[in-house]
């Protein structure tokens, strides 16, 4: 099997995706999405309840898809609890940059290191999307949008 | 199938011969030989293929109905030329009857504007099935909305069958058109074709049968089946893409008005009016896909020397082995287990995602698809999110499967 199979599919991505965490459809949520990948048809709901000074207080997600975008979908809600609109926002460009490869080399800032390990599907194009539909979605739901398509 | 036996009859060919013709079939992925198993997204094309394309291009390219030379003669008859291999190809009664598109959507689409808005009307039903493909679903839902037809949607079993005694029940004076699959391009499902259109005309329905996935492994004989539409894709039928096919029987065409206006559809112009062309020309507007065509036709002898009923037997034989194969396997579900069914081999496993599974196996050279498969009423019929296909054309081989099934053991160490 090639290494980057390895690389892509490690221990901690599938253990996420076996076991997704905060997997469940929160009821006192202010802001939520749904996300489509129609060219897949994977699809999840991002719940997120944000306080009154515009932090993440809480997020959920609930969907069906692949390990890969349920393992970012779990790692996802547990880094953006916590945090500032604009720092979800920027924890994402940062996110993308090493999921396209573009930020190659670039090390992610400590506490978001653990994102580190799904910049495996950079040598993988198709599957860009997997991994990034969770976080398009809470952006959109971070921006009062119901609904986002990724293609 | 190569077998000796004296007395049996199915007809065959020497596969390893046929492997020779399709150039890509002996390049690799991924540092791995290839191992082809998404004919039914879209198949490769043999060597005699290629040359018609590249020989129209290099000694007799010109358009077509316009030149008064002889290149263009040349080309004209070439383009034309095909029209009567399709026609024999179908057991078509005229080549008037068949019209070039760029794909069976377009063919589809075609029937939807030009038949569904002439002589449909609000309250008439269009008859579907669960298994539809979305290019026959979205075109009645367009004309649905504009013209306030019915939608009606016949089921199907578990195994993937369309339920008949459904089907019988949602026919009725109002139904107008029966529009199906011959056969699904997710489970491999052979619909009782003959059965369904003779229901259908019984209560007075036009019947639209879609050969895209049929039409490279089963022989079809349009006026037999008494079919007033039918439908294909060149691609999937081993010829070049941009080129499709709508066959209609001559009286019906020729009460449809036209899809698209423009140039090669008229006969005369003026600014006060315009008549139309004869047929086939009159739903042919514009400069057509002529080299396309022209690889088509290169593409339907290809098939016709090999023999369909050859490569049905050859196909079905390995479908045998892929099932028997696959099914050992823990935790794989096949979905779509009709007994009358072909070629396509749609499954899932317990322990991973489609997608997971198409880019493992992508490592290891083997092409499958995995998603929706563009049925996503289906998945939601069968209760799942996609499922992983693997397609049998007529240059697969029992290596293929084996590779298959060796790289399906390369996602259980994954992810089991
Ligand atoms: C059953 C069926 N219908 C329609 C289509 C659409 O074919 P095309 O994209 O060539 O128009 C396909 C192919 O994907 C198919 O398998």
């Amino acid at each position: 099997m090639s290494d980057d199979l390895r690389e892509l599919y490690q221990e901690v991505i599938l253990e996420h995706g076996k076991n997704p965490r905060n997997f469940y459809a929160s009821e006192d949520a202010t802001n939520e999405a749904r996300g489509n990948n129609p060219l897949c048809g994977d699809q999840l709901v991002i719940y997120l309840k944000l306080d009154d000074d515009g932090r993440v207080a809480n997020a959920s997600f609930l969907g069906k898809g692949c390990a890969i975008s349920m393992a970012s979908a779990s790692m996802m809600t547990e880094i953006v609890k916590g945090r500032t609109r604009n720092e979800a926002e920027s924890i994402f460009e940062a996110f993308h940059g090493i999921c396209t490869g573009e930020e190659a080399g670039h090390k992610l800032s400590d506490d978001l290191e653990k994102l580190q390990v799904l910049s495996g599907v950079s040598a993988f194009p198709t599957r860009v999307k997997c991994a990034t539909l969770p976080w398009h979605t809470m952006v959109a739901a971070l921006h009062g949008k119901d609904e986002i398509s990724t293609e | 199938m190569t077998s000796q036996d004296a007395t049996d009859v199915v007809p065959s060919y020497d596969v390893d011969a046929v492997r020779s013709d399709f150039p890509i079939l002996s390049t690799t992925m991924h540092d791995k030989p290839l191992v082809f198993l998404d004919s039914a997204a879209s198949a490769q094309k043999p060597r005699q293929v290629i040359d018609a394309v590249s020989s129209a291009y290099e000694s007799e390219y010109a358009n077509v109905h316009r030149g008064l030379y002889k290149i263009s003669e040349t080309a004209t008859a070439n383009y034309e030329g095909t029209r009567e291999t399709i026609r024999k190809y179908i057991n078509a009664e005229r080549t008037s009857e068949i019209i070039f598109t760029r794909n069976a959507t377009e063919s589809i689409n075609l029937v939807a504007y030009s038949f569904g808005r002439e002589f449909l009307e609000e309250g008439d039903e269009v008859v579907i099935t669960e298994l539809e493909h979305h290019a026959n679903i979205v075109p009645w839902q367009i004309l649905r909305d504009e013209k306030g037809v019915v939608l009606r949607v016949a089921p199907v079993n578990d195994d993937g069958e369309l339920i008949m005694s459904d089907f019988e029940e949602i026919l009725g004076p109002n139904t107008k058109l029966v529009t199906v699959s011959h056969m699904s391009n997710v489970m491999g499902t052979v619909l009782p074709v003959e059965e369904l259109i003779q229901r259908a005309h019984a209560v007075g329905a036009k019947v639209l049968l879609h050969g895209c996935q049929s039409v490279t492994h089963i022989p079809v004989d349009v006026q037999a089946l008494g079919c007033d539409f039918y439908v294909f894709s060149g691609h999937k039928l081993y010829g070049p893409s941009g080129i499709g096919v709508l066959y209609g029987r001559e009286e019906l065409l020729d009460s449809m008005p036209p899809f698209m206006g423009g140039g090669d559809m008229i006969s005369s112009v003026t600014f006060a009016k315009s008549t139309w062309a004869n047929l086939p020309h009159k739903f042919e507007a514009g400069t057509p896909a002529i080299v396309q065509a022209i690889g088509l036709g290169a593409a339907i002898d290809y098939v016709t020397d090999l023999g369909l009923e050859a490569i049905g037997a050859h196909e079905a034989e390995l479908l045998n082995y892929a099932t028997q194969k696959l099914s050992s396997f823990d935790g794989l579900k096949i979905i779509g287990t009709a007994p009358n069914k072909a070629s396509v081999l749609s499954f899932t496993l317990d322990f991973a995602h489609p997608h997971d599974i198409a880019t493992i196996i992508d490592r290891a050279g083997v092409a499958v698809r995995a998603g929706h498969h563009c049925a996503q009423p289906l998945m939601d019929r069968m209760d799942v999110p996609a499922t992983v296909r693997a397609s049998i054309g007529l240059y697969n081989n029992r290596s293929d499967i084996d590779a298959l099934a060796a790289a399906l053991a390369d996602v259980q160490e994954l992810f089991g």
